[in-house]
């Protein structure tokens, strides 16, 4: 395989006493399709928060396209990064958020051209037309004058992934994309990712509890537990033939929801 | 004497009255903006600055603010030899801008800092730099917060211009207490002065809602 496109290296990450990513080593090759999965509390969310450089670390280093994240080299040695040196990085990558994040006092169309016009300097012509295109994509080029608390929740979450993509990045965050909408609207968000996760070129990586959509898009699914990946491998591998014992039992209360509470228990104690 | 006759002057003052409340509540607002964002500032001297100027500005009258500005601040200057003698309507406007500036930095602290968590986290995640985040997605969302408070904030400055008749500044209170002590008339004049400062108060108030509603346009769209 070719050169890993994000690469975690013995990152250790805690909150207060706490710690959440236990020198975590993971990797995601250029345009693969990677869905977390793992019970509440099992750093998932923390993983891609690092990425996006919302949550800082501890120790270990971040690899992104080939360049520390949180590090810049100076004098040989690794150094906590410059703003400037995120700023670049950041280009690299978008995300997707669970409460979709949209700025309330924007139109749809300016949720969609406000970055691209102020930090790509791109035109207003350009960053327009950019918009109108994206909002086709995901189905929602009648609402662009609409403002985003006039939209459903899952018409919200399309301009969510339209504005992430209008930043063109090469790698794409999701943290729980459809946990905060309706069961009726999980799927227009979940038609609109799979035609993102068509694109050959941009690397992918989904936190979600839609397993059944986990299975089919993704190349690698990796089971995290207590801020470690517990096991992974290919969908048709992990969910058909789990090898881990905490695997078995996670996918079991998640197709089986009353034995879900035994399984958050189970998590909380560990 | 006819109650008509004393309208003329008390009109002129008025219009000083007017003149006074708008261009402080416009110092006003600068400098809530100002420091109220300063305070939020990583720099350490922005934001002692702006804490410095919020707590001495609160913490002391607006009366000691105005005789310090108007009686000490030009014996100050003399002893070192510079001239900061200000005219009436400067040293009024001053001090009430100052004054309510204070009050106002802390409306805009609160409201910038009531904007989600999240709302800087997708302003980060689409690498807008802090100064933009600021500009362009917290300000926005906080301001039509604070308008309900500057409203309060410039009726209140709107009567606090009285206290500037006591540095015999021409506004509406310097007029009234002049006739009164002409005429003896106080019930006549007193009443005047109350209708025309309620008078002002309501235009002004209605001002402000109209500046409310404007910026938070985006609030009632399609409702
Ligand atoms: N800002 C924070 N301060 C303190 N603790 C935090 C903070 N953010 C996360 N944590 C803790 O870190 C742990 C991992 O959190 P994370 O959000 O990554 O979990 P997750 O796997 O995404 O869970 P969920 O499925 O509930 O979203 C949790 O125990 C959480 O309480
Ligand atoms: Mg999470």
């Amino acid at each position: 395989m070719s050169e890993p496109i994000i690469k975690f290296d013995k990152v250790v990450k805690r909150f207060g006493s706490v710690t959440v990513l236990n020198e975590l080593d993971f990797s995601v090759s250029p345009g693969e399709k990677v869905t977390i999965i793992g019970p509440s509390g099992s750093g998932k969310s923390t993983v891609l928060r690092i990425l996006m450089t919302l949550e800082s670390i501890n120790d270990g280093v971040v690899w992104v396209d080939g360049e520390p994240l949180w590090h810049e080299e100076r004098g040989g040695k690794l150094q906590a990064a410059s703003e400037k040196h995120m700023h670049r990085m950041r280009e690299k990558l978008g995300m997707v958020f669970q409460q979709f994040n949209l700025f309330p006092h924007m139109t749809v169309r300016r949720n969609l051209t406000e970055a691209p016009i102020r930090v790509l300097k791109l035109s207003k012509k350009e960053a327009r037309e950019r918009a109108d295109r994206l909002l086709e994509m995901v189905g929602l080029q009648d609402q662009a004058d609409k403002y985003p608390h006039q939209l459903s929740g899952g018409q919200q979450q399309r301009v969510g992934i339209a504005r992430a993509c209008a930043m063109r990045p090469r790698i794409m965050l999701f943290d729980e994309p459809t946990s905060a909408l309706d069961p009726e609207l999980v799927g227009e968000v979940l038609n609109v990712i799979r035609n993102l996760a068509e694109e050959h070129d941009l690397t992918m990586l989904l936190v979600t509890h839609e397993m059944q959509f986990a299975r089919q898009i993704s190349d690698r699914v990796c089971f995290f537990d207590r801020g470690r990946i517990c096991e992974e491998g290919p969908p048709s591998e992990l969910f058909s033939e789990p090898k881990e014992a905490r695997t078995k039992e996670f996918l079991r209360a998640v197709v089986d929801p009353d034995s879900a509470k035994g399984e958050k228990q189970a998590s909380a104690e560990g | 004497m006819e109650w008509t006759s004393y309208l003329p002057p008390l009109l002129q003052g008025a219009w000083v009255t007017v003149q006074l409340t708008v261009y402080s509540t416009i110092l006003g607002a600068v400098l809530a903006f100002a420091f109220g964002i300063g305070k939020l500032s990583n720099n350490w001297l922005i934001k002692g600055v702006s804490i410095g100027y919020i707590e001495i500005f609160r913490g002391t009258s607006l009366l000691v603010q105005l005789f310090w500005l108007y009686f000490a601040l030009p014996i100050a200057g003399q002893a070192i030899g510079i001239d900061l003698r200000l005219p009436p309507v400067v040293a009024g406007v001053l001090a009430l801008g100052l004054n309510i500036g204070a009050y106002g930095a802390e409306v805009v602290r609160g409201a910038i800092q009531a904007v989600p968590k999240d709302q800087y986290e997708a302003g980060r995640a689409l690498n807008f730099t802090p100064r933009q985040a600021m500009w362009r997605i917290a300000l926005p969302q906080a301001v039509p917060e604070m308008m309900p408070t500057f409203g309060n904030l410039a009726v209140q400055n709107l009567k606090d211009t009285a206290l500037v008749s006591l540095i015999s500044l021409g506004d509406l209170a310097f007029r009234a207490e002049n006739i009164r002590n002409f005429t003896q008339d106080s019930t006549t004049v007193y009443t005047l002065v109350l209708f025309m400062y309620f008078g002002m108060a309501l235009v002004l108030t209605a001002f402000m809602k109209i500046a409310e509603r404007s910026v938070g346009r985006w609030k009632t769209a399609g409702r």
